[in-house]
């Protein structure tokens, strides 16, 4: 599996991303810098979390109007696989790739803490290796991760099974404790978690590691 | 237009430099003639407590700073250690206490910004924060406002960067109420053969500024934190420096990536006192002068003087020496990372600081006048009395005792702090907040750093001697207590105004003790930074030289951490308990100490420290044992407990000795570490610790639901216990502003 990372000035989780990519794939990814009009085709392209932008103007606008971003939209339309996590999610939100917005923490403080998720789709590209409803540990650390959408389009995400992980507790306030979305067409997938801290136990857990296996096992 | 500010000197203008009249007529002989308005301000700056050390030379000459790994010690950027394998550690400790009392947020942002560079700047990639930070009461009508503004600030600039927050301490105490403590402590990673430093060379050679523009932001920051505080000291809000770690992380990155090229001759971060004392560091240090031009300066505001452009202390700049032809490489890479690279000058063999200004020359100074020439103080003092040994009673309620110190500001859980910073980015923390040292492992190997701030003040203040040695004999336990061999210590001394003779006292009382412990326990200083004239309207803080320890482990899969992992391990005390309850949490919370005339603290025994810290490692490090715990504040009751919490399982002991129970439980003698491991373990110690004649005692085991002691002498359910713990920090910062 040929992936890319998307490094935009301020990320600061993509050499996280690279190294779990690396470490369950056996692939190490090629990282692309935000500049770049064009880079070569992958299977997998990967949004990683940070301060992209210093998170000025708001959190992933400036980055969701990179060069890079361009391309990402276009392929990500396309149809090759495409994750965001944390400021990763909030560009591909600012992008419209996805649909609502990551607001304030409804605390008001950043938060990075593990916490309890529930598997609420174990049918899509990024989750077919765990079980539906299965209960995972993931941390979480942002400032920026209240999902937010109107009624409508949180029923259309419910209904067309496209909510992929739920917070089993509060952590930000999101609209329906919702933590992770997928696009109408599910190859993209937008999380404030992040799977990538999780992959040995050492780190305090593995739970993270089926996210990148399902991705690598259905694109071999 | 450009101006040159031409303001005449008088005697008032030198004394709001914080010059003292003799002081300006060492400037007059050092320069063989008056100096001009600039020139005052860049003596003024250079000879500041902050950046002279003048009043703490003298002592600081006194501390072992050498063991054969010490790579770099004091005087650099930072320490330099090495971990073997061609690897360094590069760590420093430093203060930004006032700008975080007038400004918490910007204060303690910028405080983690600037320790951050110290770092980078030699190279290393910085791959933890820590933070050590002491407020006021709890009931004290700023405590809440400060504590929240200085988390939000550490954390908005440590997440954004994306370096790890890992660690630290938080106190909270009277003395600290109108002047918090805000120590910032940064650890790197660096290749052995690729450190860089600040010693310019190469006459010809261009100077280099990149990073943010310079503004007209903390002018000045260097005197400040040089005074004692006043009422009226929030007016200096002006003086805070504003942070930016989007463009910090984008300078750490720039840096490294030309750091991986041959280019660089010598580089140093622009911290207090900006581009003076970077340039003056550099020449300085390659015996060299150097040549501004200010014009070429990359300027946010306009019209800025000299004199404002030489004392900014806007952040996020660095100053280079570049190897010649390599300026256009370098530049590509500073551009790539949109900041600013600007050639401002160039290496002269005058050994003057030259600055000109739109085609005139307005500063001209001898480099080893502004350095060289400071003026060195050996202040008088006075040793601290000697402390009587406190007969302390018994609490009438031994259960609610140990609720309301658990439960309480002093040994509550932080995890309301620690939440708040991203303790997890890069991927290597394999030992969160919350037990005795924070385990980062060395990226790609199985190698782990273990590092941990400590100090307790209230010993410092009863004995500065016993205090400087437990503060560092306390980092040095709580590495061994994670299975780390303690390497070296960064120190961040905190106290009040040197000029008075029992404040001078402490300072060299604390000195005495920590050289000490460096010495016994092979464990030296290689960096660190002097924080005086912490007062408001001549009110001291507790003298508070906090250290930072950092150690290595070699299997980091081998780590021990706090948490009970089984039910029906048994419970090991090593180490002997006496009664030494003088200056300990449970005297001073529960029978409120006299706070002037404070009773004897424990008594640190060096040799005794190292023999039972070194039999406690090898367990460690061969895998027998993965719980283990220090005892410090609280003493025995207050580990048993944070063990217990950790773990969410209870514990059952009893204890037999002849001491009073409240002495047993809460008395704080050092080098005592609990372990709790299979009884076949636990008994294997027992016969080694005693053929080693260190005091081994089976107390008890783990398992169950409650907190036990002697049959229920102490007897409290696990539930109320961990609530208790969890509880305190929350709702007293509920509402905060």
């Amino acid at each position: 599996m040929k992936s890319a990372v998307i490094v935009f000035p301020g990320s600061n989780c993509d050499r996280d991303m690279a190294v779990a990519l690396e470490k369950v794939t056996g692939v190490k990814p090629t990282m692309v810098w935000h500049q770049d009009h064009d880079f070569d085709a992958v299977d997998f392209i990967a949004l990683p979390g940070g301060f992209s932008y210093g998170d000025y103007l708001r959190c992933g606008a400036m980055s969701a109007r990179s060069n890079v971003m361009t391309e990402v939209v276009k392929r990500a339309a396309g149809g090759v696989p495409t994750l965001g996590i944390c400021n990763g999610f909030q560009v591909l939100t600012e992008t419209g790739l996805l649909p609502g917005a990551l607001m304030r923490n409804a605390g008001l403080h950043f938060v990075c803490k593990d916490v309890k998720l529930s598997v609420e789709n174990a049918d899509t590209l990024f989750t077919a290796d765990y079980m539906e409803g299965e209960e995972i540990l993931v941390p979480v650390a942002h400032h920026d991760g209240n999902y937010f959408a109107d009624d409508d389009t949180l029923d259309e995400l419910e209904d067309e099974g496209r909510v992929a992980f739920r917070y089993l507790m509060d952590v930000n306030g999101s609209q329906r404790g919702i933590a992770g979305i997928t696009n109408a067409r599910g190859n993209i997938l937008g999380m404030m978690p992040h799977p990538e801290r999780m992959i040995e136990p050492a780190l305090g857990g593995s739970h993270g590691r089926k996210l990148f296996t399902s991705i690598m096992n259905r694109l071999g | 237009m450009q101006k040159i500010d031409d303001t005449e000197i008088t005697p008032e203008i030198v004394k709001e430099h914080g010059l003292t009249p003799e002081e300006y007529e060492r400037i007059v002989g050092a320069m063989g003639r008056a100096p001009n308005y600039t020139e005052l301000g860049i003596y003024s700056v250079m000879w500041s407590e902050h950046c002279s050390y003048k009043s703490s030379r003298f002592h600081l000459k006194k501390l072992p700073t050498e063991a054969p790994w010490v790579i770099c010690g004091p005087g650099e950027n930072a320490g330099v250690i090495d971990i073997g394998d061609d690897q360094a550690v590069i760590f420093k400790m430093e203060s930004h206490n006032h700008p975080s009392y007038i400004e918490p947020y910007q204060g303690a942002a910028t405080g983690v910004g600037g320790i951050l560079r110290d770092v980078f700047t030699m190279g290393a990639r910085p791959v933890a924060n820590l933070n050590a930070l002491r407020f006021g009461e709890p009931n004290h009508p700023k405590t809440k406002h400060l504590l929240a503004g200085v988390v939000e600030g550490v954390g908005g600039y440590g997440n954004c960067v994306g370096v790890p927050t890992v660690g630290g301490e938080t106190n909270f105490d009277p003395s600290y109420n109108g002047n918090i403590l805000v120590n910032a402590m940064t650890v790197g990673i660096a290749d052995k053969d690729k450190i860089f430093y600040c010693a310019a060379a190469g006459v010809g050679n261009p100077v280099v500024y990149v990073g943010s523009k310079t503004g007209r932001d903390g002018i000045h920051g260097a005197t400040m934190a040089s005074a004692e505080f006043t009422e009226d000291s929030e007016e200096k809000r002006p003086t805070v420096q504003v942070g930016d770690p989007f463009t910090e992380k984008l300078l750490i990155e720039a840096c490294l990536e030309l750091m991986d090229t041959d280019a660089i001759i010598a580089i140093q971060d622009m911290g207090a006192a900006g581009l003076t004392s970077s340039s003056v560091e550099m020449a300085s240090k390659g015996g060299v002068g150097f040549e501004l031009n200010l014009d070429k300066v990359p300027q946010r505001e306009e019209n800025m003087t000299p004199y404002e452009m030489c004392l900014s202390e806007s952040q996020e700049r660095m100053l280079m020496v570049l190897k010649p032809g390599r300026e256009a490489m370098a530049q590509a890479i500073f551009e790539k990372w949109e900041l600013d690279f600007a050639v401002i000058g160039e290496i002269t063999d005058t050994g003057k600081l030259t600055l000109t200004f739109g085609g005139e020359i307005v500063g001209d100074m001898p480099i080893n006048s502004l350095v060289d020439d400071a003026p060195e103080y050996e202040r008088p003092y006075v040793a601290t009395p000697k402390r009587e040994v406190a007969d302390v009673p018994a609490a009438n309620d031994l259960n609610k005792a140990v609720i309301d110190l658990i439960g309480g500001p002093h040994l509550c859980s932080r995890r309301w702090i620690w939440e708040q910073y991203d303790h997890m980015v890069m991927g290597d923390t394999i030992q969160r907040p919350g037990g005795d040292a924070a385990v980062v492992r060395v990226h790609g190997t199985d190698k782990a750093l273990a590092i941990c701030t400590d100090v307790t003040p209230r010993y410092c203040f009863a004995d500065p001697v016993e205090g400087g040695r437990q503060a560092v004999a306390e980092t040095w336990r709580n590495i061994t207590a994670v299975g780390g061999t303690p390497l070296a210590i960064t120190n961040c001394l905190n106290f009040g105004n040197p000029e008075r003779t029992d404040i001078m006292g402490q300072f060299v009382g604390c000195l005495e003790g920590m050289a000490e412990a460096c010495r016994a326990l092979d464990y030296p200083i290689v960096s660190g930074n002097v924080s005086l004239y912490n007062e408001t309207n001549g009110s001291g803080i507790l003298p508070t030289p906090a250290i930072g320890g950092v150690g290595v482990m070699a299997d980091s899969s081998k780590m021990a951490t706090i948490d009970f992992k089984r039910a029906g391990d048994v419970v090991l005390l090593l180490g002997e308990t006496k009664n030494e309850l003088g200056s300990s949490l449970y005297q001073r919370e529960l029978f409120a100490d006299d706070e002037q005339n404070p009773s004897a603290p424990p008594h640190v025994d060096l040799a005794l420290e190292r023999r039972t810290g070194d039999f406690v490692r090898t367990f460690i490090e061969s895998g027998q044992v993965d719980t283990c715990h220090d005892l410090s504040d609280g003493g025995l009751i207050a580990a048993l407990a944070d063990m217990a919490i950790a773990g969410g399982m209870g514990v059952n002991v009893t204890v037999e000795n002849d001491l009073p129970l409240h002495a047993t439980l809460f008395s704080e003698t050092q080098a005592r570490y609990l372990i709790a491991a299979s009884a076949e373990v636990a008994g294997a110690i027992r016969k080694k610790a005693n053929e080693a004649g260190i005091p081994a005692a089976v107390l008890g085991a783990t398992g169950g639901k409650r907190l036990r002691v002697n049959d229920g002498a102490v007897d409290i359910t696990m539930n109320k216990l961990t609530k208790a713990h969890a509880g305190w920090m929350p709702n007293f910062m509920a509402n905060a502003s």
